[in-house]
């Protein structure tokens, strides 16, 4: 297996979600965006980490990991909140934090 | 001369000198320190205190006497002890020295009790006490001093007191600018003095007198002729001589004891003193001695001219002092036997000038405070004592003998007429028709304001004598007058013989007396014919000389022009490129990064997609930027 296809997989991936993220309006999607991205850097780092034959990259996946269950957790709960108080998910409505 | 000076050490009872200052400075500090509480008795202090000094400065003098050498140097205590530079608080009392003192502390103890009387309804009197003590002291200092900083020290002190007491009566707009004027004017003089004191110090190493003295003869004559001129700077600053002559007359808004003591007798008198204790210096440069000449003369004509053409009493006299200090400097710049002419003219000045003055005051006390002569006259009538007294003044400033001033005076014109070349005719002839003027504008003034029609303005009432603590002082320096002109040509020139060195006397000038005579009684009987009868009360129109002369020979509006616009333009100037220049500079950097924020913050959108825009647009930068790096 050539490492060319994960790398086209994971630059794939991340491009969706990247363009996700600039493109969607709803805050939901725009965080399972991030989350695309994220597995498509982990992806990359396991796919080095097989080819080198070194765990190094694989325990940086996980660690992207944690961070990402933990992101997960406040960004929902921040969501949520705007959620409550504007009654909409829409990223662009909740734009007071400005000039 | 001045080769070798050497000062003895005092010993005995001369070694308590110090006194002489410290008595009427402790009186002054007690004064000020003291306050309300001194209010009742606080003057009589004063008026003991230098009376005090007198009776000491008389038991000095004789035991001065008793000495060889005729001087007495004390050193109190080190002052400055830089590297080589040293100076030291001390005092010397030579025969120079003594006649200064005796005049100041006779003179001054007079007019502190004719003070007493004439300041007896000034709620500040008290401090007017305080201050005239501080003034006296200072004096003293100046004149005690064995060293140009000690001198510089008392110099600063009276022009401190001088400042203070012209400007007393503070709540007067007229007395507060005049006293401002004063302290500027003579700022003027004693930049030159200090410039003076430092050359001294940078050419010869030392600011003693008789270091300087013995010194002096190696300078090259091209720095002892600076050193001269910055001496001389520093004499007109003080003594009101020319250029530096017009806050003198301004001095007159403070009390009239003031202007007695201080603008008549004594502070004025300092240029003299500074002159005639530096003689060595001027004798090593013969430019300095005719400049100081050419300022002498120059003074005593344009005083006297401005004194015929003003109305106020005291301006009259404030120009006379002017005029009369001129012929000192005079005197002081022929050098030679003139040195103790000066000093006796001097003195003889300092007693009848402090007379009319106290006269001037006496009248203006009875007058409702008024200072103009045309409305006085027929005054000696109800002011027979003020009247006698005044006139003795008179008399002896215009130097009809056996009165002081025409001892002192005709001998000084006649040194003028002795100077070699042009200049000693130029100047003595200037000499001469001064005092003709002299005489002329004091007839007048005595003329209009004893005799003649009364002249009275209705809320006058009935003119009085004053009481006894101001006619004493009046009798006593009336009595000086009279007495002391004989006493001084006699015996004073010989008593300063050690100072200025032995001279041949000057030949006997019969001419130059007769001729001196002639003028001054041809002024007398001009202006005894122009005002017997009285004069207007109001201004007339005059021609040009006479409006020249009301106004001062335009020396305010020339001083105004030369030094006050310009500077009054470069701070507008300056104001203005500080406002608009560096003010400028500052505000318009802060208005440019305010500006500009104010733009770059439309780039903090709100929109959370936009942010991620940049972000992303960042990232691919950064990953442009490396694949160059790694590629190129």
């Amino acid at each position: 297996m050539s490492v060319s296809y994960y790398v086209v997989l994971a630059a794939a991936l991340f491009t969706i979600g990247a363009v996700g993220v600039l493109i969607r309006r709803n805050a939901i999607v725009l965080f399972m965006c991030i989350e695309l991205m994220l597995n498509a850097a982990n992806l990359t780092l396991v796919t080095f980490s097989r080819i080198n034959g070194t765990l190094d990259g694989q325990i940086m996946a996980f660690f992207v990991m944690v961070v990402a269950a933990a992101e997960v957790v406040v960004g929902l709960a921040i969501i949520m909140t705007i959620f409550r108080t504007r009654r909409s998910a829409n990223v662009d409505e909740a734009n007071l934090l400005k000039y | 001369m001045g080769s070798n000076v050497h000062f003895a050490a005092a010993t005995g009872w001369l070694s308590t000198f110090w006194l002489l200052i410290a008595i009427p400075l402790a009186s002054a500090a007690a004064l000020l320190l003291l306050g309300r509480r001194a209010d009742r008795w606080g003057h009589w202090l004063g008026v003991t205190s230098v009376a005090a000094s007198f009776g000491l400065a008389v038991s000095y003098f004789f035991a001065l006497r008793g000495v060889d050498e005729r001087s007495a140097e004390l050193r109190l205590f080190d002052f400055i002890d830089v590297g080589g530079l040293k100076v030291d608080i001390g005092l010397l009392l030579d025969p120079l020295s003594v006649v200064f003192v005796l005049l100041v502390t006779g003179v001054g103890a007079l007019i502190h009790a004719y003070a007493v009387g004439y300041m007896a309804h000034d709620p500040g009197r008290r401090r007017f006490f305080a201050y005239f003590n501080l003034f006296v002291a200072a004096m003293l200092l100046l004149v005690l001093g064995n060293n140009y900083v000690m001198l510089y020290v008392g110099w600063e002190g009276v022009g401190l007191a001088s400042y203070l007491l012209i400007a007393f009566w503070y709540a007067k707009p007229a007395a507060a600018t005049a006293g401002k004027k004063a302290f500027l004017m003579n700022r003027v003089g004693d930049a030159g003095f200090v410039i003076a004191i430092f050359l001294m110090f940078a050419t010869l190493g030392s600011v003693n007198f008789d270091d300087v003295s013995n010194g002096v003869g190696a300078l090259a004559t091209g720095t002892a002729t600076v050193l001269g001129l910055l001496l001389l700077l520093g004499a007109c600053g003080k003594s009101g001589q020319f250029p530096l002559q017009t806050w003198l007359p301004d001095a007159m808004e403070g009390p009239t004891p003031v202007s007695a003591l201080i603008h008549a007798a004594t502070m004025v008198t300092a240029g003299v003193y500074l002159i005639a204790r530096s003689h060595p210096i001027f004798d090593a440069a013969p430019d300095a001695q005719t400049a100081v000449i050419c300022v002498g003369a120059a003074t005593l004509l344009i005083g006297a001219i401005i004194g015929c053409a003003k109305d106020d009493i005291k301006r009259i006299l404030a120009y006379s002092t002017v005029s009369q200090i001129g012929y000192m400097f005079l005197a002081v710049g022929l050098g030679g036997v003139a040195y103790a002419l000066g000093l006796i003219h001097l003195l003889a000045h300092g007693f009848f000038k402090a007379g009319l003055f106290l006269g001037a005051g006496s009248v203006m006390h009875s007058m409702n405070d008024q200072t103009d002569i045309r409305r006085f006259g027929g005054l000696w009538k109800p002011m027979k004592i003020t009247w006698v007294t005044t006139g003795l003044g008179y008399l002896a400033l215009i130097g009809i003998p056996p009165l002081s001033g025409f001892f002192t005076k005709e001998p000084i014109i006649g040194a003028a007429f002795d100077h070699a070349g042009w200049l000693g005719a130029v100047v003595g002839g200037a000499a001469l028709l001064g005092a003709g003027l002299t005489a002329f504008y004091m007839t007048r003034l005595f003329v209009l304001t004893f005799h003649g029609p009364r002249r009275w303005t209705p809320d006058v009432g009935q003119p009085h004598e004053s009481p006894p603590v101001m006619t004493v002082p009046l009798i006593a320096l009336a009595l000086g007058s009279l007495a002391a002109g004989a006493l001084m040509m006699t015996s004073v020139v010989d008593w300063l013989t050690p100072v200025f060195g032995e001279h041949a006397e000057s030949s006997e000038h019969w001419l130059i007396t007769g001729a001196t005579m002639a003028v001054t009684l041809t002024g007398v009987g001009l202006a005894l014919v122009l005002f017997r009868k009285g004069t207007e009360t109001e201004e007339q129109p005059a021609g040009i000389l006479v409006t020249a002369a009301r106004r001062n020979l335009y020396a305010d509006a020339v001083n105004e022009t030369i030094f006050e616009m310009p500077g009054k333009y470069l701070t507008r100037a300056l104001v203005f490129l500080d406002n608009r220049g560096i003010d400028g500079l500052v505000n318009g950097l802060a208005a440019a990064v305010g500006g500009g924020s104010g733009r770059l913050r439309r780039l903090q959108t709100g929109y959370v997609r936009s942010y991620a825009m940049s972000i992303l647009a960042g990232a691919v930068l950064v990953v442009v930027a490396m694949l160059a790096v790694t590629l190129g």
